[in-house]
């Protein structure tokens, strides 16, 4: 293996990335959606507009189930006398954290999108295949491309997160209380799987799908597990404990395993030039 | 010359399909040898089973006196090649396509700095080092994909239809740089082409294809030697042939046969260039005004159309 086409595979594949605004657009608006804008709506927006965090906590039916059926370990982290921080640790500590798990997803999935089949699309993959490099050096390359700034950017997204979790409602807290326990397996266990889950599909259906936005569009569609995460939380079927990631991140690193086996198969001279008969 | 490039009966499908049957070709260390044929021959496969990244179904490929599959990585180290497209990194500069393409090469850091400047000194971009490839022409792309391919200093470089897509003129430039790369660095180059003319000038042999296959290959006299050995001479004089001298000609040995094309203008076809000196004596003495005498030879695209079209007729 010869590390030094590895990385500059990889460091080819992110300065093209970063040149397609196509790629990084989505990559900057959802973190800030996520990031910094719900944040700041729950801890400085609502309690500006002195919006009673009671009336947000039961104006919806499913959040007051969610908090009635809550597992213990969980429900100690709300304080139930304070209405303000029970809002903000529901909604935010609880509640949208797998909407976090869609930014690893999306990063990976664009970046491995625009990696792979957008190296295709633009007809420049030959050029590479006759370089020295074997097949699993470029392989290598290319998912170093897209795991280390999807991971990278999502590490950076939480340490933004927690910051501005707990300085914005410092008032009400008067302490450091983010990250909440179950954040540390969610970020940590779940988030990398995720990131090679997304790429081994991308490579996958980069096979299939010759174009960037057709590959991302379908490969996308994985961001329907964390849809389904986010309902069973707020269905009361499915709450995120500790346990319970640390059994979903399990079975997300097989499946993740599974697909990366189908990947380095998929992904070999032979095939990748199959879409191109001369 | 030692053989660097043996392709013996070989067969390669995509899917069900083959794109190369019975496909055999040799080519030796320092010749520039063309590969021609229409679209869908095999060209651009050949290419690709010749630097391994193609597994053959049946047959034997060996480049530089190795089997190509099993040594894929060494041959493409010691081989470059030119894309049918350019397969430029548009959004990077032409100094960071060299750099990347230097460093999967293996070169050094030191050595790909130097190669890339000379590279595009070489082929005029130097003023251009730093501009993203997608501002740059066709043929200026063209160029700096030929760089690409010469950047490790390859001992074999393969050219797959270099002219295509091109103006007359960014074709012209291409054209002059091939024929310098061939002339001045003396390296064995395979030019994949259908541009007959470019591989006239350019190669010392050529080998046609068709459906897959080699229909037959040699230097141009070879094969006009096997195709159309006879020289066709044109002679035009200022009044019209008279019988006599019509039957003059046609007794001459060197002479297989006179057509008379206009009334002053015959086409002679001639074993050797002997003949020739004869006629224009016999008319220089008969008083006749000379016009004009041009021998003809067959040329490439003469041997390929009718090896193309005799291929067409044992189809049918």
């Amino acid at each position: 293996m010869n590390t030094r086409r590895v990385v500059a595979i990889a460091r080819k594949d992110w300065i093209e990335v970063r040149q397609n605004k196509y790629a990084w657009m989505p990559m900057l608006i959802l973190p800030m959606i996520f990031v910094v804008l719900m944040p700041l709506v729950f801890t400085l927006i609502l309690p500006a507009l002195a919006v009673d965090p009671q009336d947000v906590l039961s104006s919806d039916q499913d959040i007051e189930f969610f908090i009635n059926q809550m597992p213990e370990a969980m429900l100690r982290h709300i304080d139930l006398d304070k209405p303000m921080e029970a809002m903000i640790v529901t909604m935010l500590g609880f509640l949208f954290a797998p909407m976090f798990l869609i930014l690893p997803l999306m990063y990976a999935t664009i970046i491995a999108s625009e990696s792979f089949a957008g190296e295709r699309e633009r007809k420049t993959i030959e050029a590479l295949l006759y370089t020295p490099a074997s097949d699993a050096e470029l392989l290598l390359g290319k998912v170093a491309a897209a795991a280390i700034p999807s991971l990278a950017a999502t590490w950076i997204g939480f340490v933004i997160y927690t910051l501005i979790l707990n300085i914005a409602p410092y008032a009400h807290f008067q302490r450091i209380w983010f990250p909440l326990p179950t954040w540390w397996p969610l970020i940590f266990w779940i988030t990398p799987a995720l990131v090679v889950l997304g790429i081994a599909l991308t490579v996958i259906i980069s096979a299939k799908v010759q174009n960037f936005l057709g590959t991302y569009q379908t490969s996308g569609s994985v961001v329907l597990l964390v849809v389904a995460l986010f309902a069973g939380q707020i269905t009361g079927a499915l709450y995120l404990s500790v346990m319970v990631e640390m059994i979903i991140g399990a079975v997300l690193w097989v499946a993740a395993g599974v697909l990366g086996l189908v990947a380095v198969r998929t992904f070999n001279r032979k095939a990748l030039l199959a879409g191109s008969k001369q | 010359m030692s053989e660097i490039i043996h392709c013996r009966q070989v067969e390669f499908r995509y899917d069900q399909e083959f794109a190369l049957k019975d496909f055999s070709f040799h080519v030796r260390r320092g010749e520039v040898v063309a590969l021609l044929g229409p679209n869908g021959a095999g060209k651009t496969t050949s290419v690709r089973v010749m630097n391994g990244l193609l597994p053959v179904d049946a047959g034997s490929v060996s480049v530089f006196g190795m089997p190509v599959y099993e040594n894929g990585a060494e041959i493409r180290r010691r081989s470059g090649v030119l894309t049918e497209t350019p397969a430029l990194y548009e959004r990077l500069s032409a100094m960071q396509n060299l750099h990347f393409f230097g460093t999967m090469a293996d070169l050094e850091k030191g050595e790909i700095a130097a190669r890339s400047k000379l590279m595009l000194d070489v082929f005029g971009l130097a003023e251009r080092a730093d501009d993203r490839v997608d501002t740059f022409s066709k043929g200026m792309k063209q160029r700096l994909a030929i760089a690409r391919a010469m950047l490790h200093d390859p001992e074999l470089l393969f050219l797959d239809e270099p002219t295509s897509d091109l103006d007359p003129e960014a074709a012209r430039q291409v054209g002059d740089t091939i024929r310098e790369i061939s002339a001045r660095e003396k390296r064995t180059v395979i030019l994949c082409t259908h541009r007959l003319f470019e591989a006239e000038q350019v190669c010392d042999r050529v080998a046609i294809m068709k459906k897959g296959r080699v229909m037959a290959s040699g230097t141009l006299d070879d094969l006009r030697q096997a195709v159309s050995p006879q020289i066709a001479v044109r002679v035009r004089i200022a009044a019209p042939f008279l019988a006599d001298e019509i039957a003059w000609l046609k007794k001459q040995s060197g002479i297989s046969a006179v057509d008379l094309v206009e009334k002053n203008e015959i086409i002679l076809k001639v074993a050797d260039e002997t003949a020739t000196p004869l006629v224009v004596a016999y008319f220089v003495n008969k008083g006749a005004s000379i016009l004009a005498v041009e021998p003809k030879r067959a040329s490439l695209e003469d041997i390929y159309m009718h090896l193309q079209q005799n291929a067409r007729k044992e189809k049918a």
